[in-house]
């Protein structure tokens, strides 16, 4: 509800005059009866011909008035959903992309994205829908509670006297209604889960003949949707019945107090009748309304996933810390760090480097290799220890200020539906021809050239249209094009054939002196037998450190791992 | 038919698919809307119940006033003239008929709900089913998060209007025949009111049907294409914080989010004229009728009571056509959605087996290619021509430049995609002519891409065989030397793999899916770069159970580390969409200028 009220508050002007306009249009709209009433009863009987048309004219004006000031209020109250909707899915999308990847991981991809489209169309459909009938339904039952009280106090008292109770169960209906809604929203994204695994997954499964299997996996999600659904509008309708029981009790508790009263001479039969008619007026709006609060409970449901994601605080927030004077340029000092809190991933990491040196992580599969990167990157804040940039802790540098001086090839790295210029640019403002320099060092331009349209050709999403290597080439490329301070490639060779390898190792010692570090993280001794530093990981440890020489002379596992690939040549 | 798939293909039409706004005749929408109107018909006994307490309610309502019409008429004016024993049956009749009543419509939406709940489970499971036949281009072509909006929000919209118009409709349709013959028995003179207004609305509403409807599929569309570079964005999401490009994202997400909600606006704009204007219509009845029915009394055609109770049916006769605009708009954007819908269910499936395709069971798996040339489209061909035998048993490495064209060979074993001409054929029999799952069942494949869903560790490695048991399983793991990894993990085997299995690394992933493939039983093996992400000790430990897998096996081996594919029967070099060299390790060697031994000795070049 917060949530709601924060995006509609800017909008609130511009509301109360669409609603003021409904106001108007909707009271011309309940004048036609009256008038209507009046030809009929004292007009015609005058036979004045004159009067029939004026007043009948009169009717014209109305039904005109009132299709005007709908159609107005109608549009200011679309204009006003639209920009609420727009800058809830604004804010939405920004602090998803803010969210730490901790907070990412906990929440998961298909919700996120179900949160940012599904739930804010309920909300922008919600505001709108609230708005149109929002207005005529309190007039009718407020006027018809009015006018009965002017014409019977006694018997509108006895009618109001169910209103608390339908009042109890209108709320006690969506206060079930909103949780449910929740289930259903997350019914949804364990849909689109198993949806989205089926279409990434489209050769494993079509190579394991896997469809039936997927099929039933996708039934199994479908029908606990279908439940879920199947339940919260079950709940949902109890509404309209229950109130009509209500309401109709009340009637007839009028009608049989009317016949007491008219009994003791205190009332008339006319106003009995009248009454009900009334009655049928205030009825209807009580159906609006219940509709409304359907509209509301599961817009609310929406909007508190959405809140939820909006109030998630900044799990990376900055620290004080002491700089360090003539530290080495990049310091891991004691780092320890666990992703579930529970098993230590990566234990009392340490090592340094000089400006222009490189640095080779090696290690087992599962190791921790990558986790170093991510805690130099800062995705996840170390429990232990610091990590430096030129004396400075990582956590006292804004995203902004630390992440501008990576240049990084990732593992699961992401290509989107751009052309190969904008997939090395990503949004950054670099010339052409850096673009094309870093494509020259990452060995991607003789690739880039077969295409007719080079640079400008368009990849599809995931970069489906290019074999492996080409998109780890594209990557070193997109990690190379803003001469980086510092150069992560974490295992971004690995489909490349040996000599394109190393062609791009030699491009990138010779052409590319303004890197202060470089980071490589291999499976292949030839990709980190040059670096200045080799790490050895195993099981989130630093088993041995050193050149390539020093290492091949000390550390067994070192050897071994040379002596698999280089074919027993350092035997 | 664009090409699809991993290597040279040409550029997609960008984005903003302009295709698909191209506007719908009415023929079309016809289809459309009987299409849907099928769905229904599948559940047509239920309908019909919905139906008949519909109608029954309908008429219900017409009995409450009547009683309570009794129970006033016993309330005689005046002191003590009120009969209480007649205002208290008929007040307790009252309250009898109305619980009666609530019961009733509780049922009917219950049921209501069902009839839709129903339909569009039926409807996700029919694009679901059908997607999992679609062939692997169309993946390759469309975005995840716009083939996901098919399935979630599409057919959600369809959902809300669907069930419940339809039966208001049919429901209305009722009341507008009743009033009609009442008013016919009334005053035909004053009916002719109708004969103007009644054509006006249906002009009407037409007209601006007509203008609305692209609207509405703009919307939808437009929402496709935000959920589309929603997913892709998020998918992302590490690379552009690496990167610090947040800010550009969300200016471009913006972008796509204004589209998306300028569509929607732009919708309701045009089609919230509607219900007012129907109603204006509708006033603009009632007036005339007030006017021209208290003239016709005036000159003394007809009784005054006469024009008060033609007045009633007059709004019993243009409430429901007020009612049906308001439902043409929900139902525009049903059809707007349910158009995309259908589209996807008719895109078409892999082209089906040929009639009377055999069933490739216990293959022995010699493979047979030959001169076969393709191309994602006709104008890039990949591979020019290309032939080759591998019998049964026999390890086969594919090597090659990157991009050279080695991943389509899988592609085409596997018939993930047919080539252009010759041949592929396993134990003598053309694949062409087998069914697409026989022959892929004959297959097991691991690939540089892993793949794990999410679901129990235990429920993944399985995967790669029906009804295999713990021990099984267990023993896979082992082998594919992961076991110690699981154990130590808290939950074991029963870890869940969150998405996109975030928790472990690739190499993990990849040792999980050898483990996976080590289950399978079958005479052929596809090895794509399957440990490239493990490391080589680890590779090594696992290399007994490497060769195992690969003992009596037809395997082909795409492998970048030369060591390897050392030991393969047949080393094929591609190069340039041919095999330039073809033989063993040694005999490879011997050629001092083969891009074999190229490619060998840049492993120790510096």
């Amino acid at each position: 509800m917060k949530t709601i009220l924060f995006y509609v508050r800017p909008h609130l002007a511009r509301m109360s005059g669409g609603l003021a306009i409904k106001f108007i249009g909707t009271i011309t709209d309940l004048l036609l009866p009256y008038i209507l009433a009046h030809i009929i009863d004292e007009i015609v009987p005058t036979k004045d011909i004159l009067q029939t048309v004026l007043w009948g004219a009169l009717m014209l004006v109305c039904s005109g008035v009132c299709m005007a000031g709908n159609v107005i209020a109608n549009r200011m109250a679309s204009a006003v959903a639209r920009d609420a909707a727009r800058a809830m899915r604004h804010d939405l999308f920004a602090h998803t992309m803010r969210l730490s990847c901790r907070q990412v991981d906990s929440y998961t991809v298909p919700s996120l994205e179900s949160r940012l489209t599904t739930d804010t169309y309920h909300v922008h459909h919600m505001l709108g829908m609230m708005q149109r009938l929002g207005v005529r339904a309190p007039i009718l039952l407020i006027g018809g509670i009015l006018v009965t009280a002017y014409m019977e106090p006694v018997l509108t008292l006895i009618m109001v006297a169910t209103l608390p109770l339908i009042v109890f169960t209108v709320l006690r209906v969506s206060m079930k209604g909103i949780p449910l809604y929740t289930k259903v929203q997350h019914a949804v994204d364990d849909m689109v889960r198993v949806v989205r695994e089926n279409i990434q997954g489209v050769r494993v499964i079509k190579a394991l003949s896997k469809t039936d299997y997927e099929r039933r996996r996708y039934r199994a999600v479908n029908e606990a949707l279908v439940s879920a659904e199947t339940k919260a509008s079950t709940v949902m309708a109890r509404t309209n019945p229950m109130m009509n029981v209500f309401l109709n009790i009340g009637l007839t508790a009028v009608i049989f107090v009317g016949a007491i009263r008219v009994n003791a001479g205190l009332s008339q039969p006319g106003k009995i009748i009248a009454f009900i008619s009334y009655f049928t007026l205030i009825s209807n709006a009580m159906m609006s309304i219940t509709r409304m609060f359907v509209m509301y409970s599961k817009g609310i449901a929406s909007a508190n996933r959405i809140g939820e994601i909006l109030n998630t605080p900044d799990d990376l927030a900055l620290m004080e810390t002491e700089d360090q004077k003539n530290a080495p340029y990049l310091v891991f000092d004691g780092v320890s760090f666990s992703y579930n809190g529970k098993k230590n991933n990566l234990s009392r990491i340490s090592f340094s480097a000089a400006e222009g040196e490189t640095i080779g992580i090696i290690g087992a599969t599962g190791s921790g290799k990558t986790t170093v990167l991510s805690l130099l990157m800062r995705f996840y804040d170390v429990n232990e220890g610091a990590v430096r940039i030129g004396g400075r802790d990582v956590r006292s540098m804004t995203a902004g200020e630390l992440r501008e001086k990576f240049g990084v090839a990732l593992q699961n790295d992401f290509i989107y539906e751009d052309t190969i210029a904008e997939n090395i640019r990503i949004g950054r403002e670099i010339s052409e021809d850096a673009i094309r320099r870093a494509a020259e060092d990452a060995q991607a331009l003789s690739f880039i050239e077969m295409y007719e349209d080079g640079f400008d050709h368009m990849l599809n999403s995931k970069g489906t249209n290019l074999s492996g290597g080409q998109k780890q080439r594209l990557l070193i490329a997109r990690a190379l094009a803003a001469s980086p301070e510092i150069l992560v490639l974490d295992d971004s060779s690995s489909a490349l054939d040996y000599k394109t390898d190393a062609a791009l190792r030699r491009s990138l010692r010779t052409n590319r002196p303004e890197t202060k570090a470089t980071l490589i993280v291999a499976q292949r001794v030839s990709s980190v037998m040059h670096c200045d530093h080799i790490l050895v990981i195993e099981e989130g440890e630093i088993i041995a450190a050193g050149d390539h020489e020093a290492l091949l002379a000390e550390c067994d596992v070192y050897r071994e791992i040379a002596d698999s690939q280089l074919g027993g040549m350092f035997a | 038919m664009r090409g699809g798939g991993p290597i040279g293909r040409p550029a997609k039409v960008p984005s903003s698919k302009p295709v698909r706004d191209q506007k719908m005749t009415g023929a079309q929408r016809i289809r459309v809307i009987r299409r849907l109107g099928g769905y229904m018909f599948r559940y047509k006994a239920l309908f019909f119940v919905i139906l008949a307490l519909m109608v029954l309610a309908n008429v219900l309502s017409l009995v409450g006033p009547k009683l309570s019409g009794h129970a006033i008429d016993a309330i005689e004016p005046g002191k003590g003239a009120v009969d209480f024993g007649t205002v208290t049956f008929y007040c307790a009749l009252m309250l009898l008929f109305y619980i009666l009543s609530a019961i009733l419509s509780y049922i009917n939406a219950t049921l209501m709900i069902r009839l839709s709940q129903r339909i569009t489970k039926t409807m996700r499971e029919e694009v679901f089913s059908h997607l999992t036949k679609l062939p692997v281009s169309y993946f390759d072509k469309n975005q995840t998060g716009e083939i996901i909006s098919h399935i979630s929000y599409d057919i959600d919209t369809i959902n809300a209007s669907l069930s419940n118009d339809l039966l208001q409709i049919a429901a209305s349709v009722i009341g507008v025949v009743g009033s009609l013959i009442m008013m016919l028995t009334i005053s035909p003179l004053l009916l002719l009111v109708f004969c103007i207004t009644v054509p006006m609305s249906l002009l009407f509403t037409r007209y601006r049907a007509k203008k609305v409807q692209p609207l509405f599929r703009r919307r939808s569309a437009m929402l496709g294409e935000l959920n589309g570079y929603a997913e892709e964005m998020l998918s992302g999401q590490k690379t552009i914080k690496a990167y610090h490009r947040e800010d550009v994202i969300v200016a471009r997400f913006d972008r796509h989010n204004d589209n998306a909600v300028h569509a929607y606006y732009e919708a309701d704009y045009e089609g919230c004229l509607i219900g007012p204007s129907v109603n204006f219509i509708n006033n603009l009845s009632l007036s005339l009728i007030s006017m021209f029915g208290a003239m016709l009394y005036m000159f003394g055609y007809i009784r005054l009571g006469n024009v008060s109770t033609f007045i009633q049916y007059s709004r019993r006769f243009s409430g429901p056509i007020n009612e049906m605009a308001n439902i043409i708009s929900e139902m525009q954007s049903a059809c707007a959605a349910a158009e995309r819908v259908f589209r996807v269910l008719d895109e078409p499936e892999e082209t089906p087996d040929v009639p009377g395709a055999l069933s490739l069971e216990a293959a022995r798996g010699d493979v047979l290619l030959d001169h076969v040339r393709f191309g994602y489209t006709e104008d890039r061909v990949i591979l020019h021509d290309l032939s080759l035998a591998a019998d049964a048993g026999k390890m086969i490495a594919i090597v090659g430049p990157t991009g050279a064209g080695k991943t389509t060979i899988i592609n085409l074993l596997m018939r993930f995609y047919d080539p252009l001409s010759g041949t592929i054929s396993v134990d003598g029999t053309p694949i062409c002519s087998m069914t697409r799952d026989s022959l892929r069942r004959a297959y097991t494949m691991v690939l540089q891409d892993t793949w794990l869903f999410s679901g129990t560790i235990f429920d993944n490695i399985a995967y790669g065989r029906e009804g295999a048991t713990e021990e099984e399983v267990i023993a896979a793991a082992k082998a594919a030397k992961i076991h110690s990894f699981i154990e130590a993990l808290p939950d074991g085997y029963q870890t869940v793999l969150s998405d996109d299995g975030i928790n472990i690394s690739k190499g993990q992933k990849q040792l999980l899916t050898v483990a996976r493939a080590m289950l399978a039983k079958t005479s052929m093996l596809i090895l794509d770069e399957a440990t490239s992400n493990v490391d080589s000790r680890t590779e090594m430990r696992i290399g007994e159970a490497m060769r195992r897998l690969m003992q009596d096996r037809t395997c082909f081996v795409i492998a970048h580390r030369l060591s390897t594919v050392r030991n393969a029967d047949c080393i094929l070099v591609i190069n340039g969409g041919n095999v330039t060299e073809m033989g063993t390790h040694d005999a490879l060697m011997k050629n001092e200028n083969g891009i074999y031994r190229g490619l060998f000795e840049a492993q120790f070049e510096t």
